[in-house]
């Protein structure tokens, strides 16, 4: 039978009126539309990014990493990771300890004022720094006085990152925490430990998978931010262009097999973070 | 402190004290300082930035496309979510952590990559150029930039939905002679309904704020193919501090409003799941 397939579900396959011509042709519309639409739309731009970065050959792929602008916009995007993330996750875990162990109220309004940056442009996430620090901005002038500066520079590529990275650790642990709850902790507490052990030894490896998770996608959008540090960066070459920001630049300008080869980078940093996502879902852990 | 119940564990004041701080600090005073500059232009002035002919002909690309492409993940989506979670295929698994790929995946990298796919000489660009359809640089190509960017919201939105649905009421009505379609339109359309409609919104939501993958393949034309974001970018270059937040306060005006419309809905869907389980 075609229904039959090796692996398919044991409920599927026993249920009456699976082997119908009807329900044949309804299963296969649904997948044939799925996959062209998925094929169209995400596996063709995927597999383009490769096509185009290897078109003139591996030497020509190899050689675009030696431009000294290419290797200062990789050095420049792995510093901001390396500030933003672990910052993020620090915050994380305080606020989801705060909000996940403790009842208190007008909790509801401090989750949504996390998740606050997800539902705001790129671009105003960008220009409210531009806004503070910038040459006209509230503090500019005093800025400039005293020598400082955060926009066009990496503080403000810094400030803009983690703001669009805000919520990422915080949103998957709290809900992991309400879920596993605090019997342990109190047992722990009780039993004699201090705050901080109970934390390292308790709660921390309970929630490690949520925890590695969260960074993973922290680390994913802070590396590939592009809207709002595209407004703080001021696009200096070799100064302030983060990895996407030099895709653009080396896009504009026709250098096809630079700019792909730099995405090519950042799409397999994409894939990486897919394949730990299903790796953390296969230990159990499940969002939600 | 009296606004919270009492707990044997420690670490609340450190652990609060921080998160309110890093929050006021990093979120909420620049998005004050976003407010307080719109509020400080003349009322006449900011009518002036945001009622321009070429700011209200980049919320009808804006808004317009963002409709279309959510309208479209609708559609795609459920079928999709439906694939995943009824059939068993060859290389479902594969697909199914692939959804999560316009997540991971750098907006400027889609945007490149989208408009490579689907310019005239592109893989499918060239056999729609026959057809007289020109994707590339046109609203056709933000629609397509944005429908990728939020299809995972769609998708990821009704599938848990669709594992709810009951299957042995399916079972039950196709036993007492009810058709397929009669059965999606009275058991699996009214479980499903409101993660359709939330995953609608989250879409929408983010389709509305995207700036990267579009700017690569909308051409930017004014009033043409520009779309709201990129016109505040264009007011920050040129200094214009004051106009682009009076643009930013309009856009975010609407983002709180679709927030809220997601809180109403998701408030709605679990009153009726709640209602169905009693």
């Amino acid at each position: 039978m075609a229904a039959s397939l090796p692996g398919a579900l044991a409920a599927d396959t026993t249920r009456p009126g699976q082997h119908t011509w009807m329900h044949s042709i309804v299963r296969w519309l649904f997948i044939t539309v799925s996959l062209a639409f998925l094929a169209a739309v995400l596996l063709a731009p995927l597999a383009t990014v490769f096509v185009m970065a290897l078109a003139k050959g591996l030497p020509a792929y190899l050689h675009s990493f030696a431009d000294p602008d290419t290797a200062a916009a990789i050095r420049l995007t792995l510093i901001t990771a390396a500030l933003v993330v672990p910052i993020n996750t620090i915050f994380g875990l305080a606020a989801s300890w705060a909000i996940a162990k403790f009842e208190f109220r007008g909790k509801s309004i401090l989750i949504t004022l996390i998740d606050l940056p997800l539902a705001i442009s790129p671009v105003i996430s960008g220009m409210i720094f531009v806004l503070l620090f910038g040459l006209h901005g509230w503090f500019g002038v005093w800025l400039q006085e005293h020598d400082i500066s955060i926009v066009f520079a990496l503080p403000g590529i810094v400030l803009a990152t983690m703001f669009v990275t805000f919520p990422y650790v915080a949103r998957e642990l709290i809900p992991l925490m309400e879920q596993l709850g605090n019997d342990e902790e109190e047992a722990a507490i009780t039993l004699g430990a201090g705050g901080w052990m109970t934390f390292f030894r308790v709660t921390l490896p309970k929630v490690r998978w949520g925890l590695v998770y969260g960074m993973v996608l922290c680390n994913a959008r802070a590396m590939g931010e592009f809207g709002a540090v595209s407004v703080v960066s001021g696009h200096i070459r070799g100064l302030t262009n983060t990895m996407p920001l030099h895709i653009e630049i080396l896009y504009n300008e026709y250098n096809f097999v630079g700019a792909f080869a730099v995405a090519s980078l950042l799409t397999l940093l994409a894939c990486l973070t897919l394949i730990v996502k299903t790796l953390v879902e296969r230990t159990g852990y499940r969002r939600r | 402190m009296s606004f919270r119940k009492p707990s044997v564990l420690p670490g609340f004041g450190l652990t609060f004290g921080f998160t309110t701080f890093f929050l006021s600090a990093i979120v909420l005073l620049p998005l004050a300082a976003l407010v307080l500059a719109a509020a400080s232009m003349h009322w006449s002035d900011f009518l002036r930035v945001v009622s321009s002919p070429r700011a209200l002909g980049s919320y009808r690309l804006s808004f317009g496309a963002s409709l279309l492409a959510a309208s479209i993940n609708l559609v795609f989506g459920f079928i999709i979510a439906w694939t995943l979670t009824r059939y068993e295929f060859p290389g479902r698994k594969v697909i199914d952590a692939l959804i999560d790929m316009p997540f991971a995946l750098p907006t400027a990298v889609s945007g490149i990559a989208l408009t490579t796919v689907f310019a005239q000489n592109g893989w499918i660009g060239r056999f729609l150029e026959p057809l007289g359809i020109k994707v590339a640089y046109t609203w056709l190509g933000v629609t397509l930039a944005l429908t990728l960017i939020s299809m995972p919201f769609a998708v990821r939105a009704v599938q848990p939905a669709l594992l709810e649905v009951q299957r042995d009421l399916e079972d039950a009505a196709e036993t007492l002679g009810a058709g397929r379609f009669y059965v999606f339109r009275r058991i699996i359309l009214p479980t499903v309904l409101p993660a359709l409609l939330t995953g609608f919104t989250l879409s929408f939501a983010r389709a509305v704020g995207e700036y990267g993958s579009v700017i690569f393949i909308a051409g930017n034309l004014p009033m043409k193919t520009e779309i709201t974001p990129l016109l505040i970018v264009i007011h920050l270059e040129e200094f214009d501090y004051k106009g682009a937040a009076a643009l930013g306060v309009v856009m975010l005006t609407i983002s709180f409003v679709v927030l809220l419309a997601i809180n109403l809905l998701q408030a709605w869907g679990r009153r009726s799941r709640v209602r169905a389980a009693h």
